[in-house]
């Protein structure tokens, strides 16, 4: 009974805030409502029994790229309302795209046939005596290590990709070397001046002088990363 | 009559509830007391390291401070800047609160003491600390004003870069444990604690934690010389209040995670005579002790950290190092036949 309520409220919450993401007019806002669907999902796999299913997606959707998402909208300052103005203009041509998907999708649907052994698969438990966590593991990592493995490639892909994108060398950013600067001891920083009472001020100051720094290298500016 | 009051709290659904409830109290009110003290604490310890007595006024030795602040928190004007986005303002403070006294339900006090004690308990913990980005986030964003948003984005990219090397300490734990029940690897120090073979993780991962809860020298977010004080600036009266209660509640979790996850949680020391005789909560307050008085001894230490030092030292130093020895672990454990469960 208790089971029964949490798992409507839950998918009650989970449609509404999905509803909202596209209709809100604050683009932070259905950012924040993306979220609480996500944890909505999170909160059904629970009922589902699959814990380590809706703590990864916790981590993964909500920790981190839900995060970057905020961030991105956020900066970007877009104004939907002059996004939303071509509304009239586009409905027709809107209108037959989404004919032409849904027809397709028909089609697919129609011809559809379950593999012979897929369903016996789909049905298969969990085995009793161990936590679903090492039962996708003992899955995972075996029968679909190559599936396993080429999702991990695709990712690597999108982060080097991501990563050429941005790095490029402006000639004006300047490279910091830790090593050269952990290396610099005060004997070769500062030049400790003993000047007569009534001397100093008038030329080099009595004072702690720092050196004036060496000109920094080029090559070592290329080998901290930079492009030619 | 106390035989069917017992049988109704553990069989009736109704009683259940009331008896979690009930649980959640005994630990959260001595929780925020400890909060609360923990502030006095910090002030205490930082003047002594400073050569100051610290609050000496209120009460005997100061001690009724923490009130006299709590107090004079409540009692203020709470002010709601005109160009905010109120829900969400307000909303904030509260989320940071509420998360940080979530986490607390899978924290186990003694060998079966938590009040769930669920199969993926760090990973329910990485996933809520993973959350504390959004109380920030979302204040910087609602208060409408360049300091609060500039310490927000310092925060958010902040806490993202330490969770990724904090993942992997965790993994590593969990490969010598085998379990991401926190009472089960617990259990899996009783020979030696963690912190003893994975010193560099305990490490990294104590550093990690600084990074997490924003507390010096990684306090960028704040960053009282440069942007005021960060995401906070526009808050006041309570609102502020939540976050202070959030942050420290936020530090004792994380010293209450690396006790559990390092140093054995409730388990003496040496399994013999005069230790035993402690009971296991008591000792794994006395680690979460030490491990705050480190924190505030930290910011009491340290300069804070330039915000691209900050990067680097998460992005290039922890994060190769820690999938290193991630390596490490695992082929240790591989070749010599130590893995749990194999």
């Amino acid at each position: 009974m208790i089971v029964d309520f949490f798992f409507y409220l839950f998918a009650a919450v989970l449609l509404i805030s999905a509803a909202l993401v596209v209709s809100a007019r604050n683009p932070v806002h259905s950012v924040l409502f993306l979220i609480l669907a996500f944890f909505n999902a999170a909160a059904l796999f629970l009922i589902a029994g699959a814990e380590f299913l809706a703590m990864i997606l916790v981590i993964v959707y909500v920790g981190a790229v839900a995060v970057l998402f905020l961030f991105v909208v956020m900066m970007l300052d877009v104004d939907f309302e002059q996004l939303r103005g071509g509304f009239q203009r586009y409905a027709g041509v809107g209108a037959i795209v989404g004919a032409g998907l849904l027809f397709e999708l028909a089609v697919v649907f129609g011809g559809w046939t379950l593999a012979p052994n897929a369903e016996k698969l789909r049905l298969s438990p969990t085995p009793a005596d161990v936590t679903n966590t090492e039962a996708l593991g003992r899955v995972l990592y075996t029968d679909y290590i190559f599936l396993f493995q080429a999702a991990g490639m695709v990712l690597l892909v999108a982060m080097i990709g991501a990563i050429v994108l941005t790095l490029r060398d402006r000639k004006t950013s300047k490279h910091q070397n830790i090593g050269t600067q952990t290396r610099r001891t005060v004997a070769e920083t500062l030049e400790i001046v003993t000047i007569s009472l009534g001397a100093g001020t008038t030329e080099s100051g009595g004072f702690l002088r720092p050196k004036a720094p060496e000109p920094e290298p080029q090559p070592e500016h290329e080998a901290a990363g930079g492009h030619h | 009559m106390i035989e069917s009051v017992i049988d109704f709290l553990l069989n009736d659904p109704i009683g259940i509830v009331i008896l979690t409830v009930i649980k959640a109290l005994a630990l959260l009110v001595p929780l925020l007391i400890a909060v609360a003290y923990l502030t006095y604490a910090e002030r205490k310890v930082m003047a002594a390291i400073q050569l100051r007595k610290g609050p000496n006024v209120v009460g005997w030795f100061g001690l009724l401070q923490p009130f006299a602040d709590a107090i004079k928190m409540m009692t203020k004007e709470t002010v709601i800047p005109s160009g905010a986005n109120r829900v969400l303002f307000v909303m904030a403070p509260m989320l940071t609160f509420v998360l940080a006294m979530l986490a607390w339900a899978v924290i186990p006090m003694n060998d079966g003491w938590a009040i769930a004690n669920i199969n993926v308990g760090i990973l329910y913990l990485f996933a809520i600390s993973s959350l504390g980005v959004y109380g920030i986030i979302i204040a910087g964003w609602s208060s409408n004003s360049k300091y609060a948003f500039l310490g927000a984005m310092r925060s958010a990219a902040q806490m993202v870069s330490y969770e990724v090397s904090m993942g992997f300490v965790l993994v590593t734990v969990l490969l010598c444990a085998g379990s991401l029940n926190l009472t089960d690897i617990v259990r899996a120090q009783t020979k030696v604690w963690f912190f003893i073979p994975l010193f560099p993780m305990f490490v990294i991962f104590f550093i990690s934690a600084l990074a997490e809860t924003n507390r010096a020298p990684f306090d960028l977010p704040e960053g009282e010389s440069e942007i005021v004080a960060g995401f906070f600036v526009e808050y006041s009266s309570m609102s502020f209040g939540l976050f202070f209660l959030g942050e420290y509640a936020n530090m004792i979790l994380m010293s209450a995670m690396t006790a559990i996850l390092f140093l054995g949680g409730w388990l003496p020391p040496l399994n013999m005579e005069p230790f035993t005789w402690v009971p296991g909560p008591i000792w794994l307050i006395l680690k979460i002790c030490a491990l705050l008085f480190t924190f505030i001894w930290v910011r009491a230490t340290f300069p804070r950290y330039r915000y691209d030092q900050l990067m680097r030292l998460g992005w290039k130093v922890f994060l190769p190092f820690s999938l290193g020895w991630l390596v490490l672990t695992a082929g240790v454990l591989m070749a010599l036949g130590w893995l749990p469960n194999a």
